[in-house]
């Protein structure tokens, strides 16, 4: 669930982004019979639970994407058909959504980290996305048994401009107007990591406060990253204070210091104007300066929006570019709607456009949602990568730190997976206008009571031309009889 | 409906229409040009009032105090754009981004079809600054700009330093519930137009622009902003966009509202309003400034960097700041915060702006005549033409049955041998084509004009197309005759050749009230009467010096004197012809540059069609 979106070039890359909105996808085991019903039952389950409104998940915003999503965990599943996958983004998440997400915690929000979890703080940020993973994993290093995995994350962007008149100091306490006192003593391991990773090998620029008691280097999303770790759970943190408030404060004050561009970011916007067609244009980027990629796009588009799969261009560098798998499943009016999954090449530092033309169609007049005017929402799409990283990385241990190695899974050791999300659209409808059915229904009944009037009047009326009157029957007889003889009648 | 199907009352219809043919005509003509004038009356026109929601159930709280850094950003620009000698990019870039604004800029070019001698411009080459505040929790679906022409020499610095000001008092709210975009476009409307063409990747003109750009998903409503000066007397709000487009009333009402809340003076077509309504004065003043919208929604040019959002639906005006010798003066702090208050305002905006008016006319900035009341007055006026076609055609029904009809017309002398269609082909043939060389050829041929005549290329444009719409006239227009020989120019051609251009000029007429009502009724208002009299057996000099008078040309000649002296500042002949060239080159440049449909209509719809009229004048 999220609200916002991650601004990929301005905050780099995301550690786990989130389409705008409502998000679900779940492979099934293979022993479900009935996948469709199933999936219904789970998402009125789940809208329930988490107080979303993942009830509006139906068969027109379902799809089953072949390539772009694999099980994670212990499961090793190839039937797609077990999958599911929807997005909603026209949903509005709150702090109702945010409650029972944290009633899952051990604690609540009553100890730990999770008393920093203030929703009146969590919800004034720039992002915000909740979200909860479970998925099958080994109970123990043997792996006979097969355990289950629930993980919960958040991630909330802070705009520290705002709210720190441009500077970019922060703490704990100005974000979360609380501070660390305790930890859950349900809890194994309970760590805060700071990012202080020095940009451009220079001096240091930021420094941390209370000094971090251990230092963690890992090797994240193809960057080196320093982190300072605070062990909630080693008495020696709250000998001293007894609450933890960590610090992070700029040496010099920083101009225009950008995050590095990450190697992967996108773009998605509708063009043309006029409320008959349209374009949906996806740029991505690819800033690799010499490693080519290849990355799957998954578009779902409603079926209100008609593609028109021949205008469907890809072009890299002026050149077209030929996907080299294609997946498409055409919308079916009012029953699903459009899948289109790609796997394009990327070439080193390039810029791939791709465009599909559209159609919009006229919608029955119950079928629009209130505030039609507002526009439709056209889901993000989905964008999955193995993106090759800048330096070089060696395995991490799992063991040794198995928060880093489930946030960020890398295949090998050269490069990362990467999910990305683009922008949802929002593209107009031709609406009708709904403040005035009376005149439309007096004007057409009008028309259609003129018309049909004199129409009607006009085919049945029999029109015969008046003739004179032929004369009685003695003159017809004489005709008759005139006729016989060749005379000319009367 | 039973008056038609009925044989009797049909035949006593048309012979009511046939007979009172002329009077109708004129009582028709006479209705429509009073419905017209009675549009101005105060009483008739309704107040104008918010119909949106969204917008109109609270009032915002402004607290934009910034007024001195306004002018401090601004004395700041004006320093940058004198070392610049232009936009200062690089400065526009830094100071925006550290306003905390994602910045992008958009580099563009374009060469026009021939060079602009009012702004003495060909080969444009510019670049647009823009910074994009992002909405938090937002994901960049919609947005609202504020737009700022950078223009040369000391105009608009203030309104760039009111932009900026604002941006920064923006960025530290957190309640935008949609981007805005901050943009200073260079070239005003060329640069606005490379902008939105790049926005929406569509390409329309021949635009080149350049660079990736920051999106912000559907733009709802948009403010361009014109100021130049550190105080104002009053605003002034201009409408008007491509091809007579107008946004939606309710964004006009919510410029009002803030006005009104903050004490400003404001004023529409230059005219303040006036507090009485039921005085003659009053009425006159009124009906000025309702002519002078109706001017300049006809001409189709956009009165401001606003016109061109239109095009993609979305509702935008022009705020223009006047300091004028008014003895009560407002600073930046009162302009920002009615800005302040509009941008909130259009923040909680649930849908775009759909529920007021999208067709209207301002007799003053609170009142406003719908589509529905000033419709009539054309429809009279088009009217005159169905009446003609209705008797021309009854004629020539009754003329085609030849003696036996039953038409109240003289059955003709000679029942003649029946002259085809055949005989009108050459006449349009023509027609359409001096129509056609009237739209291509003076931008084709400037470079043989100019090497051939002691002319620039836009004098040599204009005056080729004076030449052609001159020597459009001088046509042989009998070519008739040779086709069908000599029983060919008969009443019965002439006729047929009229029935033709009335239909054509009706449907004309029609179809472009709908489009710009102002243009479709200055048209009819000229040419019904002359088309209506056009005949080869009246008083020749008369019908064609009225025939002359109703030609485009001379309209929009006719226009920018009527222009000029609604303005209060009455042009000389000399002066108006000036004007009148320099409207001609902005009118073809208008059309090359942003696509307003005013040029091809007149030379390929409106001017063939009277020609044709002119053709049956001159008859044989």
């Amino acid at each position: 669930l999220t609200q916002g979106f991650w601004r990929t070039q301005a905050w780099g890359q995301p550690p786990l982004q989130a389409p705008a909105g409502a998000e679900l996808w779940v492979w099934f085991q293979p022993t479900v019979t009935n996948v469709d019903k199933a999936w219904k039952e789970l998402s009125n389950v789940l809208s329930g639970i988490f107080c979303a409104s993942l009830n509006f998940i139906d068969s027109t915003n379902t799809v089953t994407p072949t390539a772009s999503f694999k099980p994670l965990g212990l499961a090793n599943g190839t039937d797609h058909h077990l999958l599911r996958y929807a997005v909603l983004p026209r949903e509005v998440v709150c702090t109702e959504n945010l409650t029972p997400w944290k009633k899952l915690l051990p604690c609540g929000s009553k100890a730990g980290l999770a008393v920093l979890l203030k929703a009146e703080r969590l919800f004034h940020s720039s992002y915000h996305s909740q979200a909860v993973h479970i998925r099958p994993v080994c109970r123990d290093a043997s792996c006979l048994a097969v355990s289950w995995e629930l993980r919960q994350t958040l991630t909330v962007v802070f705009d520290t401009f705002s709210s720190g008149q441009g500077k970019k100091d922060w703490s704990l306490f100005k974000m979360f107007s609380r501070t660390l006192t305790d930890t859950c003593p349900l809890a194994s391991q309970s760590k805060v990591y700071v990012d202080i990773s020095p940009k451009n090998k220079e001096k240091e620029l930021l420094e941390v406060t209370p000094t971090p008691a251990s230092v963690h280097e890992a090797i994240v999303q193809g960057d080196k990253r320093t982190y300072a770790v605070y062990d909630l759970l080693s008495p020696s943190l709250f000998n001293t204070s007894r609450s933890l408030n960590v610090q992070l404060k700029w040496k010099r004050p920083q101009d225009s210091s950008e995050l590095p561009t990450p190697v992967l970011h996108a773009q998605r916007y509708v063009s043309g104007y006029g409320l008959q067609t349209g374009e949906i244009s996806t740029l991505i980027y690819n800033t690799h300066p010499y490693r080519a990629f290849p990355v799957i796009l998954l578009e779902t588009v409603p079926w209100y929006l008609r593609l028109y799969v021949h205008t469907l261009t890809i072009i890299t560098k002026g050149k077209e570019n030929k996907p080299s798998y294609i997946h498409y499943q055409p919308a079916q009016d009012r029953r699903r709607p459009h899948l289109l999954e790609m796997l394009i090449q990327l070439p080193a530092n390039s810029v791939t456009k791709i465009t599909i033309q559209f159609e919009r169609a006229l919608l029955k007049w119950t079928e629009y949602p209130p505030d039609p005017n507002h526009g439709f929402y056209v889901s993000s799409s989905v964008l999955s990568a193995l993106v090759p990283s800048i330096s070089a990385m060696k395995n991490m241990d799992v063991e040794q730190s198995p928060l880093f190695t489930s946030l960020f899974p890398s295949s090998d050791g050269s490069s990362y997976f990467v999910r990305l999300y683009t922008e949802p659209l929002l593209v107009n409808l031709p609406t009708p206008d709904f403040s005035m059915p009376y005149n439309v229904i007096c004007l057409t009944c009008t028309v259609v009571a003129v018309c049909y009037g004199s129409f009607y009047n006009l085919l049945t009326r029999t029109f015969h031309v008046e003739e004179p009157s032929r004369g009685g029957l003695a003159k017809r007889l004489a005709n008759v009889i005139r006729k016989f003889r060749g005379v000319p009648p009367l | 409906m039973g008056l038609l199907s009925d044989p009797h009352c049909r035949r006593a219809l048309s012979r009511l229409v046939l007979r009172l043919n002329t009077p109708l005509c004129v009582l028709s003509y006479v209705a429509g040009l009073g419905w017209f004038l009675a549009l101005a009356f105060q009483p008739l026109a309704p107040r104008t009032y918010m119909s949106e929601n969204a917008m109109g159930s609270t009032m915002v709280e402004e607290q934009f105090v910034f007024g001195e850094r306004a002018l401090s950003y601004a004395r700041e620009f004006a320093g940058h754009k004198k070392k610049a000698g232009g936009m200062p990019v690089a400065w526009l870039e830094k100071t925006m981004w550290n306003l905390g604004l994602e910045v992008h800029k958009q580099p563009f070019s374009r060469t026009l079809p021939f060079p602009d001698e009012t702004r003495e411009r060909y080969m444009v080459k510019g670049t647009n600054v823009y910074g994009i505040l992002r909405a938090p929790r937002a994901a960049s679906t919609e947005a609202l700009v504020l737009s700022v022409p950078c223009s040369e020499g000391p105009h608009n610095n203030q309104a760039v330093g009111l932009m900026l000001a604002l941006a920064s008092y923006f960025r530290g709210q957190i309640y935008w519930a949609k981007d805005i975009i901050f943009l200073v476009n260079e070239h005003d409307l060329l640069g606005m137009e490379a902008w939105l063409e790049a926005y929406h990747d569509v390409n329309i003109t021949e635009v080149r622009s350049s660079g990736t750009l920051g999106r912000a998903g559907a733009i709802q409503a948009a403010i361009a902003l014109e100021l130049s000066s550190d105080v104002v007397t009053s605003f002034d709000v201009a409408v008007e966009g491509l091809n007579g487009q107008l946004p939606n009333l309710d964004l006009l009402n919510l410029f009002h509202a803030f006005c009104q809340k903050n004490g400003l003076l404001c004023t529409i077509q230059g005219k303040l309003q006036r507090s009485d309504w039921d005085s003659l004065p009053a009425y006159a003043h009124s009906l000025q400034t309702l002519l002078l919208m109706v001017l300049a929604q006809a001409s189709g040019r956009p009165r401001g960097d606003h016109g061109l959002f239109l095009r993609y639906r979305i509702e935008a005006i022009t705020l223009r700041g006047i300091n004028s010798f008014r003895q009560y003066k407002y600073d930046m702090t009162t302009v920002g915060k009615t800005l302040e208050g509009m941008f909130r305002k259009l923040n909680n905006l649930l849908e775009r702006l759909h529920q007021s008016y999208f067709f209207y006319l301002l007799p003053s900035l609170s009142r406003f005549v719908s589509i529905g009341v000033y419709m009539p007055a054309f429809g009279f006026l088009i009217l005159v033409l169905i009446l003609k076609i209705s008797f021309w055609a009854e004629r020539e029904g009754s003329v085609g049955r030849g003696e036996g009809g039953q038409g109240p017309s003289p059955p003709l002398p000679l029942p003649e041998s029946r002259p085809g269609l055949l005989a009108l082909v050459p006449p349009l043939l023509i027609c359409h084509a001096a129509g056609l060389a009237l739209y291509f050829l003076p931008v084709l041929g400037q470079r043989v004009a100019t090497q051939h005549f002691p002319v620039s290329e836009s004098e040599a444009v204009v005056l080729t197309v004076i030449a052609i719409y001159v020597a459009g006239m001088a046509l042989p227009h009998n070519t008739h005759r040779v086709l069908a020989g000599g029983g060919g120019g008969s009443d019965r051609g002439w006729m047929t050749l009229k029935l033709l251009a009335l239909l054509a000029l009706a449907l004309q007429l029609g179809c472009l009230a709908l489009l710009n009502f102002s243009l479709g009724f200055l048209l009819a208002a000229t040419m019904v009467p002359a088309a209506a009299a056009a005949a080869p057996t009246g008083p020749k000099p008369v019908l064609a010096a009225l025939l002359v008078l109703a030609t485009p040309a001379v309209t929009l000649l006719l226009a920018i004197f009527l222009q000029r002296e609604l303005l209060e500042a009455p042009a000389s002949a000399g002066e108006g012809w000036q004007l009148f060239l320099a409207a001609l080159a902005e009118g073809l440049l208008q059309h090359h540059l942003y696509g307003s449909f005013l040029c091809p209509f007149l030379a390929l719809g409106a001017y063939p069609c009277w020609l044709l009229f002119w053709n049956v004048l001159f008859w044989k």
